[in-house]
């Protein structure tokens, strides 16, 4: 006799079984959840009024903007300024053939299967900084002269980051490497170079680098801020990046270096084939964690009086045509910071799910 | 080895990006004229004075008397590069010689003056520091403010004129600093103190942030001295003479009545300082190293300087200032420059 199987009673299925469990487990989960969604109730709706519903996107001035809401007209308005600075519009192509080309470099790279684009990888590390630093300044092959005072917006950003980035990890691999060194002087230099830098302020790098290196220099010798703010970045970032490498590299047990020994692999050899890959692979989430704090603290150029992003909406919100549109400027800014470090990051899980280094299997 | 490569590598990178001016080997008109243009520093946005607007290009007085300085010298107002530059690097920037002249809101003061190598070519914008108040409070003058609490923004010469003016008043207060000026308006909408200080250039446009710009008023008082104008390099007296030069060319304009419209048809004037003035008679722009029609390039680009105050300052812009004492000596203001002769 097997008796007809019974469901279980309601209050133990679906959305309710569900609820049960994870929202009204007992009186003060249930508690914190009627807290939490009345908080939603009343925060979610003004702030979609404030965002969209109430916000004004068309128009031709200052004066179209008197509805509740957002004015994202004042940021339609100056896109161009926010993008690309200063910048001369009829040479604008040229920064815009650089960010097809970062995305035509990068893009693929979070799509697992696209045809060749390991080698799109490696243009957009070599190739690609080499375009621009032909395109973007100019000077040459009969494109026109643009200097580094004429740019801006999020192009700079996208500048300082990627060259920072670029220049400061292999930096910071020779430094990991000369720290874990057994001759004296090297390492001994290695150490102070990473000691000195790290202990130092980035904004306290950024004002030597604009106020007191010209006085340092020579007579007649001088050379841009961007590029002076620009070393001080990467030199800047190399000893933090060295620190990260160097917590891989310790990780490597010591079996690994004798068995590269073993084989008859000479220092650099062994470093290249055997340790680096192992210890870069173990320290991917320390340097992309580094990357992206590197991208956002490049916003602190704005005290040297850089228009990044962030000085060039901070230096428009005061424009007195427009009424109070700080919040409007800062909500977007925040936005196109939080579509890159996303995407960095979503690309740094990509590469260790690839990788396997959370030897998850 | 491989800290010795990383140092290599720095210093290939500092090399490459070295490019030698010639900015202590010759004056600095023979360097401004091989560059091909004028490097000049400026605000990195203060509205009026210099400010990017929506395409990018710089607006504001502080820019226009670069311009004039360009127009001079090449005959062309465009043939200048602006780099922004914040308070504290202004005087780095101008010593060693990235810009070839400094036009940012800076006060003209003795100890500037004296004390960091540098020669202030005169005024292009006489500010003072006053108040905005709440009219609620009821206040019509600045010596009824004892007890008030005010707004400021931090680190500016501000917060010490307004203690200043309070001690010799023998009147007390209560300071609120602020980071930027959008926050310190924003603590004055807010009601966080009754009264809010800044240089009285901005507190029209400060004033116009508020929500209900007529809630607030600006008083009367000025309580202190702020000769913004023009700044240069010591020691190479020709440069300074040609800034100075240029300001004086477009004041002395507005007192004979020339402007950007009539600059050609006042070629064919028989008034003798017109002529010397645009160059048609006369060696001026020889003795400045200049071309001798440089006041005509001045005026006919930039404008006359009732032409450059009011299409930056002047009440027809969000700013809203009337000319005060920045109108000619003819007029009431105090502003006289010396003959073109």
């Amino acid at each position: 006799m097997t008796e007809p199987m019974m469901k279980p009673p309601k209050r133990n299925l679906g959305p309710v079984k569900w609820m049960r469990t994870h929202l009204f487990s007992n009186w003060y989960n249930s508690l914190l959840t009627l807290a939490v969604g009345y908080l939603l109730v009343t925060s979610v709706g003004p702030l979609l009024n404030w965002l969209i519903l109430d916000a004004t996107f068309l128009g031709n001035g200052p004066d179209d903007c008197v509805g509740a809401g957002a004015c994202w007209l004042f940021v339609k308005q100056r896109l161009n300024f926010f993008i690309y600075g200063f910048y001369p519009d009829e040479l604008q192509w040229r920064v815009d053939v650089m960010f097809a080309l970062l995305a035509v470099a990068f893009v693929p790279q979070f799509i697992e299967r696209f045809p060749g684009r390991k080698w799109l990888g490696i243009f957009g590390i070599t190739g690609l900084p080499i375009i621009g630093y032909v395109l973007i300044p100019g000077g040459v092959l009969g494109l026109e002269e643009v200097g580094s005072s004429k740019w801006g917006g999020l192009m700079l950003t996208l500048i300082l980051a990627y060259i920072g980035i670029l220049a400061s990890l292999p930096i910071g691999v020779l430094l990991a490497l000369g720290r874990r060194s057994d001759m004296p002087i090297i390492r001994g230099l290695c150490v102070v170079f990473i000691e000195v830098w790290r202990a130092v302020p980035l904004i306290t790098v950024l004002f030597m680098a604009s106020v007191m290196l010209p006085l340092f220099l020579p007579d007649g010798v001088s050379f841009e801020k961007l590029v002076r703010a620009l070393i001080g970045i990467t030199l800047w970032q190399s000893a933090y990046m060295a620190e990260v490498i160097r917590g891989g590299l310790q990780a490597i047990p010591r079996g690994q270096y004798e068995a590269a020994g073993a084989l008859g692999l000479g220092y650099w050899r062994k470093m290249g084939l055997v340790i680096l890959p192992q210890a870069l692979k173990l320290v991917i989430p320390g340097i992309v964690n580094t990357f992206i704090s590197l991208f956002k603290d490049t916003t602190l150029v704005l005290i040297i009086g850089l228009f990044d992003i962030l000085g060039a909406v901070q230096s428009t919100i005061a424009d007195p045509a427009w009424q109070n549109v700080a919040i409007e400027g800062y909500v977007f800014v925040a936005f196109c910071f939080w579509v890159f470090c996303f995407g960095i990051s979503r690309y740094s899980q990509n590469l260790e799910r690839k990788l396997d280094t959370g030897h998850k299997t | 080895m491989k800290s010795m490569r990383s140092v290599a590598f720095g210093m290939a990178c500092v090399a490459g990006a070295l490019t030698t001016t010639s900015v202590f080997a010759a004056t600095t008109l023979e360097s401004v004229k091989e560059k091909g243009h004028l490097q000049c520093g400026v605000t990195s946005g203060l509205p009026g004075f210099s400010q990017p607007d929506e395409k990018g290009a710089w607006t504001g007085i502080d820019v226009d008397t670069c311009r004039a300085v360009a127009a001079a010298i090449f005959g062309d107002a465009k043939a200048v590069e602006f780099t922004p530059l914040t308070a504290k690097e202004r005087f780095t920037a101008l010593q060693s010689g990235e810009i070839d002249m400094l036009s940012r809101n800076t006060t003209w003061t003795l100890t500037r003056d004296v004390s960091l190598g540098l020669n202030f070519a005169g005024v292009n914008y006489y500010d003072g520091q006053g108040f905005l108040v709440n009219k609620d409070i009821g206040v019509d003058d600045a010596t009824q403010l004892d007890g008030a609490t005010v707004c400021i923004q931090a680190g500016t010469t501000t917060e010490l004129n307004l203690s200043d003016y309070f001690r010799t008043k023998g009147m007390e207060f209560k300071p609120i600093v602020f980071d930027t000026s959008e926050q310190t308006v924003q603590g004055f909408a807010a009601g966080r103190c009754d009264v809010l200080t800044s240089d009285r250039s901005q507190l029209a446009a400060l004033r116009s942030k508020l929500t209900d710009p007529s809630s607030a008023k600006i008083l009367p008082n000025t309580i202190s001295k702020e000769p913004l104008g023009p700044v240069v390099r010591q020691g190479d007296d020709q440069w300074f003479n040609i800034v100075k030069w240029v300001l004086s060319v477009q004041i002395n304009a507005e007192e004979l009545g020339i402007t950007m419209a009539n600059a050609d048809e006042m070629l064919k004037s028989d008034n003798p300082s017109v002529q010397r003035l645009l160059g048609t008679d006369g060696d001026m722009g020889a003795k400045l190293g200049l071309p001798d029609d440089f006041g005509h390039a001045i005026v006919k680009q930039v404008g006359n300087y009732a032409e450059m105050y009011d299409r930056n300052v002047g009440p027809d812009t969000a700013l809203g200032l009337e000319r005060g004492i920045n109108a000619l000596w003819t007029d009431g203001g105090i502003l006289y420059a010396p003959p073109v002769r």
